[in-house]
């Protein structure tokens, strides 16, 4: 009755396979192996360097800064967007619309979200400081991005904006789900709001607070395309704003030192993989399942 | 109590919609109103900034190219994720799992781990800044998740129906186009609307692969002139490039705001 099985996987796998590993798991492997090379792009000049480009790096001053500023999303996005998010997510419980404009900046590409916060920042004719001005707090305006102390702040403002719509709507979803008559019970039990939040909705709600601490993480080892598209340089001032990704795209399509540039990759690779093991294992909690 | 939480919840509100209702205002000024007062609206609006932005400053071409990419590699991935999915859901066969986990580990690395040896491999096969090169990268790149997430879906699908095709007489083929894949259409809607988006918005590897301005995605166009103005650029007819890229999404949203969150939080519970 079925035959022709193998024919009909064949016809299936084999251009999907062939294009994913081509295109995909082959540019993996070999990055792990130009790590290792002082290939310049030029085929019959590689040079197998052993572990010289990693120890490069640790003494590579703007790999070291760049490395430094993730960090500090690292600590300073998850969080704050989670915690907010959370307090947004359980207070539009029963008014959805909001959800609806919280939920929108999601949809535009870092690309438009860098352009429009540029502009938001632009010292002389920008949102920020008219609205300060309106608000009487002259005082407070600064040129935002040309300042190295704010530059990384704006930016990590920007990632926040843009993160939290996305997760306001996953735990609200989560949230839908906890039955209403536990929270009564507990309610009628004499526990405030609070009480409730922690002990009863946070515990059932937190699968999704652990994904979000995870795909928050990542975003936060990235930056690339807001740092390069909305600050001055890119990277800049005074390199204030530098992060991984942009170091590596330098590194590669400026600079064209491309097996320095592959060790940037696999570096940023093990600290995604080592952060993501680590999220999984703080964020463990006894699970937590309704019968 | 009540007011207080709809307060704060209108300031967030706020927070979100004034940054966009500000750019769509700016499209409309002129630059020296612009300059003038960022808050003050227009004294007549000036719709022509837009029909500048979409000729003079190549919008309109960018917005093309990226129908072009985003069609063409959409159509690929959720043909092929689909085709995939469901053989290795639904069949058993030597090398079964060592297919999908190999697919599935695609989901760990960073973009940036391949971007070097990516832009090599493209370069050899003469793809470089070709949308036939853009699509093949794009769908390579998009397999993986839409792979893991229609996997679940073909899985669960119940084998009675699939069994009576076959006993009717339909090919593997047949019963895969015409009894799975429609009865997995919520799924491909949901994995569609996420690749949807995802692609739209690319912009790292349009960046590295895709450098002549004549063949720019949308992100990278607008990306471009941001970056590149100088004293004397055209801050008006930038505004209404901005507000032109973010209307397509926008009115998208509009009509199928449900479809799209449900579609894109779906994937992260997975």
């Amino acid at each position: 009755m079925r035959h022709g099985k193998y024919r009909f996987l064949l016809g299936a796998l084999t251009l999907p396979l062939a294009l994913y590993g081509l295109l995909v798991l082959w540019p993996y492997l070999q990055a792990f192996y130009l790590a290792f090379t002082d290939w310049t792009g030029v085929t019959s000049e590689v040079n197998l360097i052993g572990i010289d480009n990693f120890t490069r790096m640790w003494s590579d001053p703007l790999f070291l800064a760049a490395l430094r500023h993730n960090g500090l999303m690292l600590l300073a996005v998850p969080l704050a967007v989670i915690v907010v998010a959370l307090g947004l997510a359980a207070g539009t419980r029963g008014t959805r619309v909001y959800r609806v404009v919280y939920f929108f900046p999601q949809l535009l590409s870092v690309a438009i979200i860098a352009v429009l916060w540029q502009f938001v920042y632009t010292p002389n004719s920008g949102l920020l400081n008219g609205l300060l001005t309106g608000l009487g707090l002259d005082s407070w305006r600064h040129s935002w991005l040309a300042e190295p102390d704010l530059a990384l702040w704006c930016v990590i403002a920007v990632l926040i904006w843009s993160a939290i719509g996305f997760y306001v709507v996953l735990f609200a979803a989560a949230m839908e789900s906890v039955p209403a008559d536990i929270m009564e019970a507990a309610a009628i039990d004499g526990a405030g709001e609070l009480t409730v939040f922690r002990r009863i909705t946070l515990p059932l709600i937190w699968d999704s607070v652990q994904v979000a601490w995870i795909y928050l993480g990542i975003l936060a080892l990235d930056g690339f395309a807001l740092v390069q598209i909305m600050t001055v340089g890119p990277g800049g001032p005074d390199n204030s704003t530098e992060v991984m990704g942009l170091t590596l795209y330098r590194t590669a399509f400026t600079y064209s030192k491309f097996g320095y540039a592959s060790a940037m990759g696999v570096a940023i690779f093990f600290l995604s993989l080592t952060l993501a093991v680590l999220m999984l294992k703080f964020t463990r909690r006894e699970k937590v399942e309704l019968a | 109590m009540k007011t207080i939480r709809h307060t704060v919840l209108t300031l967030w509100a706020l927070v979100f919609t004034v940054p966009l209702l500000w750019a769509f205002m700016s499209s409309v000024k002129t630059d020296a109103e612009i300059f003038d007062s960022p808050w003050q609206p227009p004294a007549t609006p000036h719709f022509e900034n837009w029909s500048r932005a979409w000729e003079q400053a190549s919008i309109g071409r960018y917005l093309g190219n990226t129908v072009i990419v985003v069609g063409g590699s959409l159509t690929l991935t959720m043909l092929l994720g689909a085709l995939v999915a469901y053989c290795l859901a639904r069949y058993e066969f030597p090398g079964n799992r060592t297919i999908y986990y190999t697919l599935v580990a695609g989901m760990l690395f960073p973009v940036f781990l391949a971007l070097v040896p990516l832009f090599f491999v493209v370069k050899q096969l003469g793809m470089l800044n070709t949308y036939h090169g853009l699509i093949l990268v794009y769908t390579a790149y998009a397999l993986p998740f839409t792979v893991f997430f229609l996997h679940g879906f073909f899985r669960a699908l119940p084998g009675a129906v699939a069994e009576a095709a076959f006993i009717d007489g339909a090919s593997h083929a047949g019963v895969f186009w015409r009894v799975m894949l429609p009865m997995a259409r919520p799924g491909m809607v949901s994995i569609g609307i996420f690749n949807f988006l995802g692609l739209w918005n690319q912009y790292l590897l349009p960046k590295a692969l895709n450098t002549d301005p004549d063949d720019y995605v949308i992100t990278q166009g607008l990306a471009a002139l941001a970056t590149s103005r100088g004293a004397s650029s055209d801050w008006s007819g930038l505004f209404a490039g901005l507000v032109i890229a973010i209307l397509p999404v926008l009115i998208a949203y509009v009509f199928f705001q449900r479809q799209i969150r449900a579609g894109l939080t779906a994937g992260a519970v997975r």
